[in-house]
């Protein structure tokens, strides 16, 4: 198993503050990992320390295995700005792949072609030409997955994908994550749901109050866990 | 009829040919940039700017009354060095630009800060900004006058002069210049900027530097204002900039037909305008924002029947 992300002793915090500490885990190709944890815990600090955007107070983060700083695909959450963004499908999708363009201004054809395959990939290949704001909350999550995957197809990093999702396109979404994952994609995933973390990931890390409660497969954390899935100390 | 002959007869002038192109520049550029602002929630750093603008511009043209005040009082009454005396002529013979500019310019990079600083009120810290600028702006204005029409002044900085048309051959180089290097730019630019104003976050999970492109889209900005206030003047100048943006998101679906769209309507309002302006004897700005506004409507009811 090729390792991609070793995290070692990791602090995080803000202005000398952690806000998570000693964090340890690693992450292997293929992998699906689930962090769960409540508000506060440190997840989205560990979500900018992951994409390289945040450095940690001490401890390391390593990126390994054919993977380098900027190269984790990212899902972040829905933002205002982007429910009503007058943008068609093929142009969000297309931007994903700004991150191969180095100093060239425009996009070429190779990728433009990826583009088109990550649309069909993901079943969005009939919506290119329609407006984001237009499409269900599923479909537009599709649209992201999508940009993600064009500008890496070995990790994604899912920023609580299933927000404002009515449960039937939760399960779809879900679904499509899993199959992507099959394929031999890695997928790191920040939730609130328990339940769905057990039913599709293979390792779990749980994140409380003053850093990490637990980390191991999702067998092992049923056992830990007892009947008692969310609750830490 | 009578109307088209008139106007072929302005033609005939070249300050009016020059006016022209100077004004479908500054359209053209104004909305290129004013649909990343809409978008990016951006809007207030040109409100705000263009009252920083208005600041600066005060501050350039009461700059030379002041020090020429000052070293008087400084010399009990008597005659001023002529260290001074030159000071103060060089003061007023150095464009205005070089003042206006250069100010605009640290006010965008200071709004930006704070507009993005959820810590300390960001749009309350804008609206200190650009009112304490337009209040300081006038004080100096009133109290160092460079000329006896105070109220003339202030008004035509406000709300555009005449002066677009008593533009010399080396304003409209320059203004020329300014306007294919913001289109040129923008096309360059397009693809990261389309990034940078759709997602942040994920434009910076891959490794682009977000900060750099919201600056650029800053001073771009400031430097459009600068321009723009010599046609619309600086109350006006956010209509130029939104207007567009806004009659094209009602009916386009994608970002580069809004951009396209935003562009066209600009122009045809900044020509439309003008041309009233002139058979009529309007003022320029305001009909040019006029012709913004009815466009804005039009294209409000062309989306509302689209949708239904």
């Amino acid at each position: 198993m090729t390792e991609q992300i070793i995290c070692r002793d990791l602090t995080l915090g803000y202005e000398g503050v952690p806000v998570a500490e000693n964090l340890n885990f690693t992450v292997c190709q293929g992998d699906y990992l689930c962090i769960l944890g409540e508000n506060g815990s440190g997840k989205s600090t560990l979500i900018k320390a992951i994409l390289g955007l945040k450095q940690g107070m001490s401890g390391t983060l390593e990126w390994s295995g054919g993977i380098r700083r900027g190269e984790v695909g990212y899902l972040p959450q829905q933002t205002m700005v982007q429910r009503d963004f007058p943008a068609s499908v093929r142009e969000i999708v297309l931007s994903g792949c700004l991150a191969g363009c180095g100093h060239r201004p425009f996009f070429s054809k190779a990728q433009k072609q990826l583009a088109a395959d990550n649309m069909e990939r993901l079943g969005i290949a009939a919506l290119a030409d329609r407006c984001y704001r237009d499409l269900s909350g599923g479909q537009q999550q599709r649209v992201l997955l999508a940009r993600a995957l064009c500008a890496t197809k070995k990790i994604l990093l899912l920023d609580e994908p299933v927000t404002g999702l009515d449960p039937k396109a939760q399960t779809e979404l879900y679904d499509l994550i899993a199959s992507l994952n099959k394929q031999g994609t890695t997928i790191i995933m920040v939730s609130h749901d328990p339940g769905a973390a057990l039913a599709y990931a293979t390792h779990i890390l749980l994140m409380g109050d003053r850093g990490q409660l637990f980390c191991g497969t999702a067998e092992d954390y049923k056992k830990h866990m007892g009947g008692d899935l969310y609750a830490g100390d | 009829m009578q109307g088209i002959e008139k106007l072929g007869e302005y033609f005939e002038y070249p300050f009016v040919r020059y006016a022209f192109l100077v004004g479908l520049l500054i359209a053209l550029c104004s909305s290129l940039l004013g649909v990343t602002l809409v978008l990016k929630r951006f809007s207030f750093i040109g409100d705000g700017l263009s009252h920083a603008a208005f600041g600066g511009l005060a501050l350039a043209s009461s700059l030379p009354v002041m020090v020429k005040e000052l070293f008087t009082a400084a010399a009990n009454g008597g005659e001023m060095s002529p260290g001074a005396a030159k000071l103060a002529d060089a003061l007023s013979n150095i464009n205005d630009m070089v003042i206006v500019l250069p100010f605009t310019l640290i006010c965008a990079v200071l709004l930006l800060r704070t507009g993005q600083n959820t810590k300390i009120k960001g749009d309350a810290a804008v609206a200190m900004l650009s009112v304490g600028a337009l209040a300081i702006g006038y004080l100096l204005m009133n109290r160092f006058p460079s000329a006896s029409n105070i109220s003339g002044d202030v008004c035509s900085t406000l709300f555009g002069s005449t002066s677009i048309l008593t533009l010399k051959k080396e304003d409209v180089a320059v203004c020329v210049v300014m306007s294919l290097v913001v289109i040129g730019l923008y096309v360059f630019f397009y693809n990261r900027l389309f990034s940078v104003t759709f997602d942040e976050s994920f434009t910076r999970a891959i490794g682009m530097d977000a900060d750099k492109y919201n600056l650029l889209i800053a001073v771009v900005t400031a430097f459009i204002i600068v321009i723009a206030m010599e046609l619309v003047g600086s109350l006006l100048i956010s209509a130029l900039i939104i207007f567009p943006a806004l009659s094209a998101m009602r009916v386009f679906r994608s970002f580069k037909s809004v951009i396209i769209c935003s562009g066209v309507i600009s122009v045809i309002c900044a020509a439309l305008g003008m041309t009233i302006s002139l058979l009529a004897s309007t003022p320029v700005g305001a009909t040019i924002v006029a012709a913004d506004l009815c466009m804005f409507l039009i294209f409000s009811v062309i989306g509302k029947m689209k949708n239904t």
